[in-house]
C-alpha cells in the first residue's frame, strides 16, 4: 500500500480511492480540518467488525483493532470523496461523536450502535434504530450468530 | 468459532427508549436535536434560537403517533409528532419496523448471489441497487474497466428505465397522499407499462437480479427497441397530461408550494441528496458531476428547484422523467453490438450451448453457482445516482467469495432524518405532503 500524508495522518489507496487513517484520539479534530478543505458532506458512517479477519491490509504505522469506523466524505467543491478509517479497539469500544460536525450522521451513528455496539461520545440521542428497543446484542458483530429456523423433514426419524 | 456465537453482548437499552420524550425529560441538546436547529451552527446562534423558542410548556402540547400503519407512510415508518393546536413543533421518525438484517445476510451470500439480496432494498428501483453492488464487486475485482460496452449501455438504459418508473410511482403516491386520486391511478398506470418491459427483458417486474458482477444476466430481447420507443411515445403526452392535472392546478400549487422548506446548507449539513437536495438550488447530481457508466457521452440537464419546498421536489423529478426520456432516446441511438458481459471465465458462466458438450464446462457451471468466484482482499465504495439520491455500496472482502461486510449507503434513509427539520413550525395536515415528497422507500429506510 503507498502512503502519503494529511493532515498528519496516514493517507492511503485503494482501488484509486483515497482512504485516509486517522487515530482515535485525533478523529474530531481531523474532521474539522477536512471541513475546512471543503468535505463538507458525510454521505455515509458505518463501521467492520474484523474480528474473524485480523490480517487486513493496513499501511505499517496503523495498529490493527478488532473495530474499524469508515466514514465517506464528499467534497462538491472539488467533486472528490475521501475515507476516513480509524481502528476502535474491543476493550473500550467507543468513540467520539461527529453530530456537531456534521449533523446527518445522527442517525448512522446510532445504526453503528445499534448493529455493533459502540457508543458515540457525544451524542445526543443514542438509542437503537433498527433492532426493537428491548433487543439483546448487536447483530453485525462478527461473534453474533445469523440464526436460522430449525428445518423439520416429513417422516424423519427424529 | 462455535463458543463465539454464543456470546450475546448486553445492550443495555430499554423499550421506550426510541420514542420522542416529552420536553420536561430532555436536556435543551436534545430538543435542539429534535426541532432539528443543530444545522450546522455556531454556538452563539444556537443560544439565541433557544431564547427565542419559548418552552411551549406541557399542558398545551400533544405527543401523537403517526404510524406505523398510516397509509400515507408510504409503508411502516412511524412518526411521532409533539403538535400545538394544528402546529408541528417535533417530530421524530421512528424506524426499524421492517428491518431484516439485510446486510447481516449479505455476509454469507456469494458475491454471485449478493444480488438477490440488495435488489431487495429500495423495490422501487432494484435495478439502481443491483447496478450499484456489481460496480462495486467489480472494482474490487479489478475488472471496472474491462465490462464489454453494450453491457454498460444496457445498464445504463436499464437504470434510467428505473429511473422512470420509480419517478411515475412517485407521482402516484403523491397524488394519493395529496387527494388528487386519480392520478393514483395514472401513475401506477404508466408504471406498469415500464415494469412491463422489465418482465421481457428480465423475467420478473421487480427484483430482477439483472445486472450481476461482469455485466447483466441476459442480452436484449428481440423487438426491445420497439418497446421502448412504445413507452417514449405513450410517456410524452401522458406527463403532459401530469401537467394540465396538477402543475398549473390551483389546489395542487396550495397544497405543495411553501411546505417542508430546507435550504441548501441544511440539505448539505443533513447529508440530504437527490431531488430534496437539487430542490435547494444545488446542481448536484452524481451522472454528471461524478460520472460513472458512459453518462458524460450522453446530453441530460440536471433539474433544480429555487425554493426547498415541496412543489419543487415534485416538479423535479416530473422533469427528470423527462430527462430520462431524453437520455434512453440517446441510448437507443448508441447501442453497440457484442457481448453482454464480460468474458471472464472468473467470473462470467460458461454458455448453455458448452454445458451440453463439455465436462469441464458443466463443472465450472456449477462451481460458480454454488461456491461462487473468490474476489481479492480489500474494501471499497461505489455511490450512484438513484432515483432517490446518492446511494453507496461499501464491500470490505477478506478474500474468500462472500463480502465479509456488506454495506449499502441507503438514499432514504439518510432522507427520512431531514423530516424533523422540513415539518417544523408546519400543519399537520402538511406533514404528510412532506413525507410524500421525501419519497422514502421503507425497505431501503430498514434494510
Amino acid at each position: 500500500m503507498t502512503t502519503d500524508v494529511l493532515h498528519d495522518c496516514v493517507l492511503g489507496q485503494s482501488h484509486g480511492q483515497s482512504v485516509l487513517f486517522v487515530p482515535k484520539d485525533r478523529y474530531i479534530a481531523t474532521l474539522r480540518k477536512l471541513i475546512d478543505d471543503s468535505y463538507t458532506m458525510c454521505v455515509d458512517l458505518t463501521a467492520v467488525d474484523f474480528l474473524t479477519h485480523p490480517g487486513r491490509t493496513l499501511p505499517e504505522a496503523i495498529a490493527p483493532e478488532r473495530f474499524e469506523i469508515v466514514v465517506n466524505l464528499l467534497s462538491m467543491r472539488d467533486r472528490t470523496r475521501l475515507r476516513l478509517r480509524t481502528q476502535v479497539s474491543e476493550a473500550d469500544a467507543s468513540i467520539d461523536s461527529a453530530f456537531d460536525l456534521y449533523p446527518g450522521t445522527e442517525a448512522m451513528e446510532r445504526e453503528v450502535f445499534d448493529m455493533f455496539g459502540i457508543t458515540f461520545n457525544g451524542h445526543p440521542d443514542l438509542t437503537r434504530i433498527l433492532m426493537p428497543e428491548d433487543w439483546d446484542g448487536h447483530p453485525l458483530r462478527k461473534d453474533y450468530s445469523q440464526g436460522r429456523i430449525p428445518v423439520q423433514f416429513k417422516g424423519s426419524a427424529s | 468459532m462455535s463458543d463465539l456465537l454464543n456470546t450475546v453482548v448486553s445492550a443495555g437499552t430499554f423499550e421506550g427508549n426510541q420514542e420522542l420524550r416529552s420536553r420536561s425529560e430532555l436536556t435543551a441538546k436534545e430538543v435542539m436535536r429534535e426541532v432539528g436547529a443543530v444545522l450546522r451552527m455556531s454556538e452563539a446562534d444556537v443560544a439565541l434560537l433557544a431564547e427565542v423558542e419559548a418552552d411551549p410548556g406541557e399542558d398545551q402540547t400533544m405527543i401523537i403517533n403517526m404510524g406505523p400503519q398510516h397509509p400515507s407512510t408510504h409503508g411502516v415508518l412511524r412518526l411521532m409528532l409533539e403538535l400545538k393546536g394544528e402546529t408541528v413543533l417535533r417530530c421524530k421518525p421512528i424506524i426499524g419496523y421492517l428491518h431484516t438484517g439485510m446486510e447481516k445476510t449479505g455476509e454469507s451470500l456469494t458475491f454471485m448471489q449478493g444480488g438477490t439480496n440488495v435488489t431487495r432494498m429500495d423495490y422501487a428501483s432494484p435495478l439502481n441497487n443491483e447496478l450499484v453492488f456489481s460496480m462495486a464487486t467489480e472494482k474490487l475485482l479489478g475488472i471496472d474497466g474491462d465490462i464489454p460496452e453494450r453491457a454498460v449501455w444496457m445498464r445504463m438504459l436499464l437504470s434510467e428505465m428505473n429511473r422512470m418508473s420509480s419517478h411515475l410511482l412517485f407521482m402516484a403516491s403523491n397524488g394519493m397522499d395529496i387527494g388528487a386520486v386519480s392520478m393514483m391511478l395514472y401513475g401506477w398506470r404508466e408504471r406498469e407499462e415500464v415494469l412491463r418491459f422489465f418482465q421481457k427483458v428480465t423475467g420478473l417486474r421487480m427484483n430482477h437480479n439483472f445486472i450481476r458482477p461482469g455485466g447483466v444476466a441476459a442480452d436484449l430481447p428481440a423487438g426491445w427497441r420497439d418497446d421502448v420507443l412504445e413507452i417514449l411515445e405513450m410517456l410524452g403526452p401522458r406527463l403532459d397530461e401530469y401537467d394540465t392535472l396538477m402543475t398549473g392546478q390551483p389546489i395542487w400549487r396550495e397544497r405543495l408550494q411553501g411546505v417542508g422548506v430546507i435550504t441548501r446548507d441544511e440539505a448539505i449539513a443533513l447529508g440530504a441528496t437527490g431531488p430534496i437536495l437539487r430542490s435547494t438550488g444545488l446542481a448536484w447530481d452524481l451522472r454528471r458531476d461524478m460520472p460513472y457508466l458512459n453518462y458524460k457521452d450522453v446530453d441530460f440537464d440536471v433539474i433544480v428547484g429555487s425554493y426547498g419546498d415541496a412543489f419543487d421536489r415534485y416538479a423535479i423529478r416530473l422533469a427528470e422523467i423527462r430527462e430520462s426520456m431524453r437520455i434512453v432516446r440517446q441510448i437507443l441511438g448508441k447501442m453497440p453490438g457484442g457481448d453482454f458481459r464480460i468474458q471472464n471465465k472468473k467470473v462470467t458462466p460458461p454458455p448453455r450451448a458448452r454445458i451440453d458438450e463439455s465436462m469441464e464446462a458443466l463443472i465450472h457451471h456449477f462451481k460458480i453457482f454454488t461456491e461462487g468466484f473468490k474476489v481479492p482482499e480489500g474494501e471499497v465504495y461505489v455511490a450512484i445516482e438513484s432515483p432517490r439520491g446518492e446511494i453507496g455500496c461499501y464491500i470490505a472482502s477478506d478474500g474468500s467469495a462472500t463480502p465479509y461486510r456488506m454495506h449499502v449507503r441507503a438514499p432514504s434513509f439518510v432522507n427520512v432524518q431531514a423530516l424533523p427539520h422540513m415539518m417544523r413550525g408546519g400543519l399537520v395536515a402538511d406533514a404528510v405532503a412532506v413525507i410524500s415528497s421525501v419519497d422514502p422507500v421503507l425497505g431501503e429506510v430498514d434494510r
